[in-house]
């Protein structure tokens, strides 16, 4: 069963004549272990559909359902608990806390749903070793650069027991060598039976995901069909 | 691409034989570009008549013939490594044509046609990038292709984004008639 299901999703903004549709009727599901890309030009609705996913925000219609719990029937207590346990959420600008180590910003969100500290540090730096952030732990995101502080808020979205990753633009303004580093850790997590949703309008970063959904005029246009085997780019088809 | 120059940069490494430089030149690129060992031998005579390897005279069985580069060799290599390629003039692009073909047929959206080349453009990244995943972290040379392919497709698709988002907005407020006599638009186009 999917981890994270949207049925007939919209949201608008405004009423009246000022009404405007930020995204209408999508039906997305992402299965434990999945990674989904959802591609589509500025405007197209991307942000709003990874914020409804996440319960930020609600949709006008439709429903939500993180591993089989509809959003709409739980109250804003039970979701700041499913938030803060279950989903990582990775911006463009990483959103680290300035006065926090990486080692701190990592294990903050375990801090927060109330494990001790201790235990919450231990998780954080396991996490960062993982992701060979080890050696950056004691310092401050000013210190870090623009990779390290993606892959710091990475490890941030995948420490404790997270199942579901959603990511807005996370390689934002990085060069492509810590963008296609950004994707494999999300990818890695993924492995691990994590469901993550990456939102971009990069060609190369969504490539990295089994299926990538377009998105246009907050609409669900197009997606793709799981790709051949790569061997077949390799056939012995000789060019001349 | 050049197999002719290719074929030569090996040879500068040393003498090789021609099953060899195939092995070599598949390897050197990743196993991407497949070489048929013929074309191989007919590069090789060529390169041999315009005085660029030199072959040991064993016989006239191709197989057994070792080649190693000459001093002229070696300097068309140097030359070539420095030369861009030709870039200046746009290919006539087939995609270009479509969509611009596209806007004038009655009855075709334009932006369903650029989808239909936008998903299947992806499609190809996505295994180019699974290539990457699986192998090319612990193969340079692979990495590079593919790296290249992905930018080069990357590039297609940027393209699709722009013209989709072009055109989008040309519906909403038609593009202002120009009085500015035009410019004499001809390229020169390469085939």
């Amino acid at each position: 069963m999917s981890f994270l299901e949207l049925r007939q999703v919209s949201k608008a903004y405004g009423v009246g004549p000022t009404e405007v549709h930020a995204i209408s009727d999508v039906e997305l599901s992402v299965d434990r272990g999945a990674l989904v890309a959802v591609m589509g030009p500025s405007g197209s609705g991307k942000s709003t559909l990874l914020t409804i996913a996440g319960s930020l925000e609600e949709p006008t219609r439709g429903e939500v359902m993180i591993d089989g719990q509809t959003l709409s029937k739980m109250s804003r207590r039970e979701k700041a608990r499913l938030r803060r346990r279950s989903i990582g959420f990775v911006f463009q600008d990483f959103n680290l806390l300035a006065g926090l180590t990486a080692a701190e910003n990592v294990s903050l969100p375990l801090e927060l749903d109330g494990i001790p500290a201790r235990r919450a540090r231990a998780a954080g730096m396991e996490v960062l070793e993982e992701l060979g952030l080890a050696d950056r732990a004691s310092h401050y995101p000013d210190e870090l650069s623009g990779g390290e502080r993606q892959r710091v808020s990475i490890a941030r979205a995948v420490v404790g027991e997270r199942q579901l990753v959603l990511a807005d633009e996370p390689s934002g303004a990085l060069d492509s060598t810590n963008g296609e580093a950004v994707m494999r850790m999300i990818l890695a997590a993924c492995k691990r039976g994590v469901a993550a949703v990456v939102v971009t309008h990069d060609a190369q970063l969504a490539s990295w995901a089994e299926r990538v959904v377009f998105l246009r005029d907050g609409r669900v246009v197009d997606q793709t069909v799981p790709p051949p085997s790569p061997e077949s780019l390799l056939e012995p088809t000789t060019r001349q | 691409m050049s197999v002719r120059h290719a074929l030569l940069a090996l040879l500068s490494e040393g003498p090789k034989y021609g099953l060899q430089l195939r092995q070599e030149f598949e390897a050197s690129t990743g196993e991407v570009w497949p070489l048929n060992i013929g074309q191989v031998y007919t590069t090789l005579q060529r390169l041999e008549r315009d005085g660029l390897v030199e072959s040991d005279d064993s016989g006239d069985d191709e197989r057994q013939k070792g080649f190693r580069i000459t001093a002229a060799g070696d300097r068309e290599v140097a030359q070539w490594l420095r030369t861009p390629p030709d870039l200046t003039s746009p290919p006539r692009d087939e995609l270009v044509i479509k969509v611009l073909s596209a806007m004038r047929v009655p009855g075709v959206d334009v932006h369903e046609v650029i989808q239909v080349h936008r998903r299947y453009l992806v499609e190809l990244m996505q295994q180019w990038t699974r290539l990457k995943e699986d192998e090319a972290e612990f193969d340079l040379t692979l990495a590079l292709v593919v790296d290249a392919e992905l930018f080069r497709l990357d590039s297609v698709v940027r393209w699709l984004d722009a013209a989709d988002g072009r055109l989008k907005r040309a519906s909403v407020e038609p593009p202002v008639v120009s009085t500015v006599p035009r410019l004499r638009r001809r390229m020169v186009v390469r085939r």
